[in-house]
């Protein structure tokens, strides 16, 4: 197969990007509104509110910071304005991100207040908007692309047909010397007699792992027919070489997909049998279904209609590459659906209670 | 039109891709080399149930996906409907 080139961002530090967002990024929950403010003045910039961020401590304090300083860092972001209560922290983040080579800057709301936090970092943002709007699209790889895959909402036609479509894009990415990563980690195993012993009584413990089992094979052929995975990440940490890389992540959709976009994943394949709705504020979400009732309920949500290889009139190669060319327009600049509905779920992982 | 699909060669059931009724000649598709299989359902097999493919003995595997999902709990026919009523897991007895 012939490399497929798309029109991406090439960014400082070599990174290909396909959106050209300026972020305002709160360090902390308590920051959300200065951000929102800033965003609100200055337009094409977006601001990305989350939970959390005070007296966190420890390997959940390091997640949330490897969280933002990642979205940060992500190469479908331009630019980026970072606020947060007081400098110490603050500081960290634009370290973190000023790390990639890209234009970031900091605000601290301590000593000052939100009103001419709000000021001050509105006029970096209109700087950092009117250069970002500059930037030029140029040709690249499609295998330079860091994709990220999970499914949601999953029923009997994803195990058909959209989760092994999105292994059949797998094989092809990465035989093409991509980077991809998939997680999941309680939809596959490991965390089975836990849910186990949630179970009401004997009988639902057995049908749970009857039903657990068979699932979690339809969920792993979205990891392809020939692709071994090479290693496996902590939440929210990038890659260090081309292939496909297992990320323990939550099964949740928001949640996991926070973590791939801090992780450097550029675009999400998300395959969906119900009809899960998520999207995420940088990175673009396509869903694909293989199920002709969710395509005639919920038709605005999905982008790649795969619901055919149910009716046997089209193979999961030809799915595959359906999927692909969507890949593709997306990267090089076609919204999604979750965009055009406006899904910017950013979902932090927490690991326990702040102190 | 088809009626049920499988995953892999060695699979030795389908998964119905319509609401199967009773004494239906059924063409089904496998999935990874895309040819024709051919099956004459005994029961109604719902949307997304599984449909036998051979004569299935007490402790015999079920494949699907190429893996063994489970052990036949009581015998079952081609064409009958394997479900949890005729399905267990190995996994966890």
């Amino acid at each position: 197969m012939a490399t497929r080139k798309i029109l991406g961002y090439r960014r400082e530090n070599g990174a290909v990007g396909v959106r050209n967002h300026v972020v305002i990024l709160p360090v902390d929950d308590i920051s959300n509104a200065a951000c929102e403010a800033v965003a609100n003045n200055i337009k094409g910039t977006m601001a990305i509110p989350h939970a959390y961020g005070r007296l966190q401590f420890g390997e959940d304090l390091e997640l949330h910071f490897r969280t933002i300083i990642g979205t940060g860092a992500n190469a479908n972001v331009a630019a980026v304005i970072v606020i947060g209560i007081e400098a110490g922290w603050t500081k960290k983040i634009v370290d973190g991100i000023a790390k990639t080579g890209k234009p970031v800057f900091g605000f601290s709301i301590e000593g000052k207040g939100d009103i001419r936090t709000i000021a001050d970092a509105s006029y970096k943002a209109k700087e950092y908007v009117q250069w970002a709007s500059e930037l030029q699209r140029t040709e690249c790889d499609l295998s330079e692309l860091y994709i990220s895959v999970k499914c949601g909402e999953s029923d009997t036609t994803t195990g058909l047909s959209s989760c092994p479509t999105v292994g059949n894009v797998i094989d092809k990415h990465c035989a093409d010397g991509g980077t991809a990563s998939f997680g999941e980690t309680s939809e596959l195993t490991g965390a089975e007699h836990i849910v186990a012993a949630k179970a009401a009584n004997e009988e639902v413990r057995k049908e749970f792992f009857a039903m657990c089992e068979e699932k979690a094979l339809g969920n792993v052929e979205k990891l392809g027919k020939k692709t071994k995975f090479i290693g496996c990440l902590p939440p929210a940490v990038a890659p260090t070489k081309a292939g496909l890389w297992f990320m323990d992540t939550s099964s949740a959709a928001a949640e996991a997909v926070t973590l791939w976009a801090a992780s450097g994943a550029v675009i999400h394949l998300f395959p969906t049998g119900q009809g899960n709705v998520i999207g995420n504020p940088i990175e673009p979400v396509i869903k694909l279904t293989g199920n002709p009732k969710t395509m005639s309920t919920m038709s605005e949500h999905i982008d790649v209609d795969v619901s055919k290889v149910l009716q046997g009139e089209m193979t999961i190669d030809e799915a595959g590459d359906a999927l692909l060319d969507m890949i593709v327009r997306t990267a090089n600049g076609r919204y999604t659906a979750a965009e055009a509905l406006g899904h910017r779920e950013y979902s932090m992982t927490k690991l326990y209670r702040s102190a | 039109m088809i009626h049920f699909l499988t995953h892999d060669t060695e699979d030795n059931v389908g998964v119905a891709v319509v609401d199967i009724e009773a004494g239906a000649d059924c063409i089904g598709r496998n999935l990874s080399d895309n040819k024709t299989l051919k099956a004459h359902s005994e029961e109604a097999i719902p949307l997304g149930h599984k449909i036998a493919l051979k004569d299935f003995k007490v402790g015999d595997d079920v494949i699907k996906y190429a893996c063994v999902i489970g052990r036949i709990s009581a015998d079952v026919k081609t064409g009958h409907h394997v479900h949890t009523q005729n399905l267990k897991t190995k996994r966890w007895a």
